[in-house]
């Protein structure tokens, strides 16, 4: 009994260290006037207003919007062909893509930026917008490959044959057996990198940080050079949209199994 | 639709483009820093090219060992920390219901998500005095008055342990969650006592995974490059820090590349490593 | 009309023989078991047919047209999965109709194809349920129905009663074969459960290490089983050695079987005789015996009599309950008309 009471206080002390750092900041974000204090003094809205009004704050949330969806959108298109090529075909020598899928997510974050750095640097197209969009879409490819990886085993090869048998060829099984089946997981992949996009900074910063301003770029300048309860207000809503997005995942997916759990039921 | 080796053109095609992109984007790049890390640099422009061991050759003066050493010992200590409370907080949070497990998952991707920007200004809010923890100490008698807990090394460590902490918990999820559940029960109806089942027969069972968790969070934790900028004062940066520092504000894009291969070496060992681990487990 | 003919098919996956030189003829319309214990290549052989997997020697002829090279798609044939395979994104109506609907027919058609095989199947107004609503014979019928949805040429079926329970199964082997009759397709189903094959099979093709050791009719293929594996495989049995006498008479278990005479050049061998033929009589007729153990199942009485340390089971009905019990001498007789004569 006592045992028990312990384990819920223990998972309440490490849900509480995750929690603290953003109730405050949701708190400094709703504050009246323009200081970071924490109660809040008074109760206002107008920093949210703020992001959405504010010219630059505006453009840095649009940027980092069109940049995640055309960023994630890339990914997926990376990731679908290589993942399907890797679950149809036998070719050892494939996986070495698999690998390069895998790596620019596990090797630090500083590493990649530096290599697109040096790589837009010298291909000459440096800072232009499409630059983030392709470094972003290699440095995430890894979440949709992983996510549509694991939705091709889930497939039973015998419905494949089944459809076969009834006279369906390759191409008519990827459009009505394959694809539907898939659509979930390639969702979900493009969700995460989607979401990781938005937040990433370093890579951003080292390929277009120079002529566009991101909201990670635009808040670590407001960090730096001045203030505001506006960067509180981004972050919340940040942190609000990556909750929205993981929890629309496990409303309609199987976040569980996406995340290892072999299998699906309780 | 049999699974078999490709046979002609129609075959491949899938594969065309994710490979080139991969290549032309990933591989290049990657090529182009070895090569630039070789470079001198050019004060006029980026660099210029050449072949010199010069931007490895400062590796060796004192200011770069302390660097690499405070940024191997942080990584260190953030894994441990990370790891040590992540086993017993994944294994009870495997036997929570299913529901609580997803709302669960579902935080700890929202956390993990967060740019290292919010997370370092959300921490330097919380430490801050006019708006920090603090102020609630106060409020409830602890302390006289507010005071600022930053720059230094525990708002450091306390801000990356937070950035690594969900990390740390998906990588151990799928391998505890697979943990057969009876082990535990079997030891209990041994006699063991919930405590002593965990030592004796979870963390044995896990070790590998522990130890493969280990080097990928102390990989993790390599890679903060705001946290130390945001949270500490020069003298607790990192070397991802320095890099960032080395190519953007000083634009010393050969010495940033020799160090980010050598990050890239200390990685890859320990990746190396961990696969080994992995491989031992299998067999 | 062949519906089917296998000229020497062989499959062999590396230095493994799954398949070895299959001749087969299957007259249109007939319904086949291919049985055999697990790993006896019926499966492989099959799936050959099925043109999903291929042959490394032989040849495939369906209706006359040898098919070999023609890819699954275009084969015509209907087939039910071990796993029955139902497409889990789509509801009953959407698997039924999904051979239809690649195929461009019209929707109005597909929805009157559709609720005709769901009468077909006695599943009628099942046509707007998810396949996870349905219990595991209604799965089985809906498989059914998809695969014959386009009135193919020939009907396949792995092993597809093997996921119901016993009293399921035998319901499903009844309904299966009547369906056949009805529909008049050549049919062919994998199993390794001999009832099975009993119940609803024209032919019986047995398979034992890659090879057919018989096909006959099942009575056939049970009174006059072809070797001593398909013997042992098909129900149970007494299997004997014997040696032959000067005079060409039978010995087994020290004792002349009157009346039986061995082929020419047959000097030893083994018969085959079947429980349900063997006599138990008194002590001094036939073989001279000791009872070791008897088991009343109620319907049946099956006793175990020690001739000389080897067992033979007699199987008796009630009616001849005689009251020997454990212990007892008996003589036993073997009928020679019931005793089958095997080579080794």
């Amino acid at each position: 009994m006592a045992g028990r009471i312990l384990q819920h206080v223990f998972l309440g002390l490490v849900g509480l260290f995750l929690a603290m750092p953003l109730i405050v900041v949701a708190g400094v974000s709703v504050n009246e006037k323009k200081s970071l204090t924490f109660p809040p003094d008074g109760l206002s809205l107008a920093w949210y207003g703020e992001l959405f009004t504010d010219p630059g704050w505006r453009g840095a949330l649009v940027a980092s919007l069109l940049l995640a969806a055309f960023a994630a959108a890339l990914a997926v298109i990376i990731a679908l062909p290589l993942a399907y090529f890797l679950w149809r075909r036998i070719a050892p020598w494939a996986n070495v893509f698999r690998l390069l899928g895998v790596a620019p997510f596990i090797l630090p974050p500083v590493i990649t930026a530096l290599g697109f750095l040096s790589f837009w640097a010298t291909a000459g197209i440096y800072g232009q917008p499409v630059t983030a969009v392709i470094s972003h879409a290699i440095f995430f490819v890894t979440l949709p490959l992983v996510t549509i990886s694991l939705g091709f085993t889930t497939i039973d090869r015998a419905l494949l044959e089944a459809a076969a048998t009834m006279g369906a060829d390759d191409r008519t099984i990827v459009r009505t057996i394959i694809l539907p089946l898939i659509v979930p997981y390639i969702i979900s992949g493009y969700a995460f990198a989607f979401v990781l996009s938005l937040n990433e900074y370093i890579i951003a910063y080292m390929t277009v940080g120079f002529t566009v301003e991101t909201l990670p770029i635009k808040v670590f300048n407001a960090l730096r050079y001045g203030y505001t309860p506006t960067m509180a207000s981004a972050s919340v809503v940040f942190v609000l949209l990556a909750a929205l997005v993981f929890g629309l995942i496990a409303r309609f997916g199987d976040i569980r199994r996406l995340l290892g759990a072999m299998r699906s039921e309780g | 639709m049999r699974r078999e080796p490709p046979r002609n053109a129609a075959d491949y095609a899938p594969i065309v483009f994710p490979g080139a992109m991969l290549v032309i984007f990933f591989v290049i790049p990657f090529s182009i820093m070895l090569a630039v890390s070789f470079f001198r640099r050019n004060p006029a422009g980026f660099y210029s090219p050449d072949f010199v061991f010069d931007n490895y050759a400062r590796f060796l003066s004192p200011f770069f060992g302390s660097v690499l050493g405070f940024s191997l010992l942080l990584a260190i200590l953030v894994a441990i920390i990370c790891v040590a409370v992540s086993v017993p907080f994944t294994v009870l949070l495997t036997r929570a219901s299913r529901r609580a497990q997803t709302l669960w998952l579902v935080a700890l991707l929202s956390v993990l998500s967060l740019s290292e920007v919010i997370i370092g200004f959300s921490w330097s809010t919380l430490l801050s005095r006019t708006a920090g923890i603090t102020n609630l100490f106060v409020a409830i008698g602890l302390m006289e008055a507010p005071r600022a807990l930053l720059p230094g090394f525990g708002a450091v460590l306390t801000g990356m342990v937070y950035q690594a902490l969900p990390y740390t918990i998906l990588i151990l999820y799928p391998a505890i969650v697979r943990l057969d559940p009876t082990l535990m029960e079997a030891a209990r109806t041994l006699g063991a006592s919930p405590t002593r089942a965990f030592f004796n027969v979870v963390i044995p069972a896990l070790r590998n995974t522990i130890v493969a968790t280990l080097i990928m969070v102390f990989v993790f934790a390599l890679g903060s490059y705001l946290l130390p900028q945001i949270l500490g004062r020069p003298r607790h940066w990192t070397l991802s820090v320095l890099i960032t520092d080395q190519a953007i504000l000083q634009s010393n894009m050969p010495f940033a590349a020799a160090m980010a291969v050598f990050l890239v070496l200390i990685s890859l060992a320990l990746v190396g490593l961990t696969v080994m681990a992995g491989g031992r487990r299998e067999a | 009309m062949s519906g089917l003919e296998l000229r020497d098919v062989t499959k062999r996956f590396g230095t493994f023989t799954a398949v070895d030189s299959i001749n087969l003829n299957v007259p249109d319309g007939t319904f086949v078991c291919l049985l055999g214990p697990s790993g006896c290549g019926k499966t492989t052989l099959l799936r050959m047919i099925a043109g999903l997997e291929e042959p490394t020697d032989g040849s495939i002829v369906i209706d006359g047209q040898d098919m070999t090279p023609v890819p699954t798609h275009k084969r015509n044939l209907g087939m039910v999965f071990q796993s029955l395979a139902l497409f889990p994104h789509l509801d009953v109506g959407e698997n039924i109709a999904y051979p239809l609907r690649i195929r461009g027919i019209d929707s109005v058609k597909q929805r009157a194809r559709v609720d005709e095989l769901l009468e077909l199947i006695h599943l009628s107004g099942y046509a707007d349920r998810g396949i996870s609503q349905l219990s595991g014979g209604q799965r089985q019928r809906v498989a059914i129905a998809r695969a014959l949805a386009l009135s193919p040429k020939l009907f396949l079926l792995d092993e597809p009663l093997s996921a119901l329970d016993a009293k399921l199964r035998e319901a499903m082997q009844v309904e299966l074969r009547q369906l056949q009759q009805q529909l008049g397709i050549t049919t062919i189903v994998v199993t390794h459960d001999q009832r099975e094959a009993m119940t609803m099979a024209d032919l019986v093709v047995v398979m034992g290490e890659a090879r057919i050791r018989q096909a006959a009719a099942p009575v056939e293929i049970y009174r006059q089983p072809a070797d001593a594996f398909v013997a042992d495989f098909i129900g149970s049995t007494n299997l004997l050695d014997f040696r032959t006498d000067g005079a060409g008479r039978l010995e087994v278990l020290g004792g002349v079987i009157a009346g039986l005479q061995a082929p020419d050049g047959l000097g030893q061998g083994r018969i085959s005789i079947r429980p349900e033929d063997v006599h138990i009589a008194s002590p001094g007729e036939g073989h001279a015996g000791t009872v070791t153990f008897v088991r009343d199942l109620g319907g049946t009485i099956e006793t175990f009599v020690n001739i000389g340390g080897t067992t033979i089971v007699a199987v008796t009905t009630p009616r001849d309950r005689t009251g020997i019990k454990a212990g007892d001498p008996v003589g036993v007789v073997f009928p020679p008309e019931a005793c089958v004569v095997l080579a080794r």
